[in-house]
């Protein structure tokens, strides 16, 4: 049974992508989460925590109209870049960033809730600019919430199909993910090349869950 | 006649094949026993079946329960047990894979439709008289057809573009749906400009669709033949042999092609 390298290593590329901008644009999101005192907080919270329970279906039903040449800003993107999202690597980075947020931005948020004010505080009062104390101080004493973050973000976006499925028009190397690969095994009834694909994601899937489980126990949080 | 009314604003039906109808139904619910058939019906024909169920329920007295699915779904669902009579499939091969298998009565199979493609663009004037002069001068990003390994009408559309010699230019060009359903889907929404798409989802009851449209000629593939089983569960049950020759009764064959079908 040939193990197909493609849609592993677009899957693989995928996630790395799409938990890199998440790193970027989750972390001030988490932070002013765990900092503010506005009303909206609760609003933002809300927003961030939708794909968690939202079906795909409703995320890749919006996006197939976002990403459509004949929205306003789907025909923009056209008109720079000369492609469409749709059918796109780029389309599903924008979709897995919209799908995992709240598996970046809640550890993060937690982990930062955890640091709490006053080593910031401390920091203040030897001089650090407030980005600085965010790099020095909270950062390194929310690493715990960085690597959960990381490893549950970038997890989620491999485990990524119904929005795939209906914006990615499974293109070879472009937008055919491992999971779009099992569904085609298993409608074709090729089982055997669908049980390469499915028991080495179940075996992934556990490992990461292992790891994340397992660091929460030998490093519960710490502050102080 | 409820169901005669109901069915007017739905789609158009002549006065005479009312008659008919009703001289069906009264013939046909005579002799019958009331009974239920579970019938497994390829998506792409579900909307064909829901105009057809009022009409075989009145006629017979029996109950149609309808699932719908894709045909490799069903197949799946059959082969594990699932509680179906008839197996109305979007191929010919599930049906005969089915009979080989045990799963299904022998000879029972036929094909109750044949479907057809159109090239279809929801701009206006993207396709123009000749489909293949539009698919030859490639004035387009995308063209959405179905998976040709999953769907049949995927593996026609796929033989069109072979005929006219445009496969392999168009390959970049190429967007996969998952169903032929999918596909339209793709173009309705304009993210393709450009499908190969059932001409049934064009058609369909009392639609109508907007765009630029050209049907594709029956000899560019192979007949997209839909073929219809009795499934070996249902072979006891005389509702869902009942059912099957409704299929072929020169009323539902009219419906059928109402649809966009062509009925053998």
């Amino acid at each position: 049974m040939p193990l197909e390298l493609g849609p592993l290593w677009l899957t693989l590329k995928l996630a790395a992508v799409a938990t890199g901008v998440l790193l970027v644009v989750g972390s001030p999101l988490a932070w002013w989460l765990a900092h503010t005192r506005s009303r909206t907080k609760a609003v933002v919270e809300a927003v961030t925590a939708l794909p968690l329970v939202l079906p795909p279906t409703v995320l890749g039903f919006y996006l197939l109209l976002l990403f459509s040449p004949r929205s306003s800003f789907g025909g923009w993107w056209v008109q720079v870049t000369e492609t469409t999202l749709a059918f796109s690597f780029t389309g599903l980075v924008i979709a897995s960033v919209l799908y995992s947020l709240p598996f970046m931005v809640q550890p993060l948020q937690l982990a930062f809730e955890a640091v709490g004010r006053a080593p910031l505080e401390a920091a203040a009062t030897l001089r650090a600019s407030r980005l600085d104390a965010f790099f020095s101080v909270a950062s390194p004493m929310a690493m715990r919430g960085y690597l959960s973050a990381i490893v549950l973000t970038f997890a989620h976006t491999v485990g990524e199909f119904g929005v795939v499925l209906m914006v990615g028009g499974n293109i070879p190397g472009q937008t055919k993910v491992i999971s779009i690969a099992i569904y085609e095994h298993v409608e074709t009834l090729q089982y055997a090349s669908a049980h390469v694909l499915a028991a080495g994601m179940l075996v992934f899937s556990f490992l990461v869950l292992l790891f994340v489980y397992t660091m929460n126990r030998r490093f519960p949080v710490q502050v102080g | 006649m409820r169901f005669v009314v109901t069915h007017a604003k739905l789609l158009p039906v002549p006065a005479s094949w009312r008659a008919v109808f009703v001289a069906l139904m009264v013939a046909l619910s005579l002799p019958a026993q009331a009974a239920e058939v579970r019938l497994a019906v390829a998506t792409n024909f579900a909307e064909v079946v829901e105009t057809i169920k009022p009409w075989f329920e009145s006629a017979t007295g029996h109950r149609l329960i309808v699932s719908t699915g894709s045909t490799g779904k069903l197949y799946a669902q059959i082969k594990s047990g699932a509680a179906f009579d008839v197996l109305l499939a979007a191929d010919l091969q599930t049906p005969q894979r089915l009979v080989t298998e045990g799963e299904a009565v022998a000879a029972s199979d036929f094909t109750y439709a044949l479907g057809r493609l159109a090239l279809w663009s929801a701009s206006p004037a993207l396709v123009g008289a000749d489909g293949v002069a539009t698919l030859r001068e490639a004035k387009f990003r995308h063209l959405a057809i179905a998976n040709p390994q999953l769907a049949p009408y995927g593996a026609a559309a796929r033989e069109v573009l072979l005929a006219i010699g445009s496969w392999q230019e168009l390959q970049p060009r190429l967007v996969y749906g998952q169903n032929i359903g999918h596909a339209f889907s793709l173009v309705a929404s304009g993210n393709a400009e450009l499908g190969l798409v059932a001409l049934s989802s064009l058609k369909g009851a009392g639609r109508s669709v907007a765009g630029s449209s050209w049907l594709v000629p029956a000899k560019l593939h192979t007949p997209i033949r839909q073929d219809a089983v009795l499934l070996t569960r249902g072979q006891a049950n005389a509702a869902a042999r009942e059912f099957l020759d409704t299929l072929k009764s020169p009323e539902v064959r009219k419906v059928i092609e109402s649809f966009g079908y062509t009925a053998p």
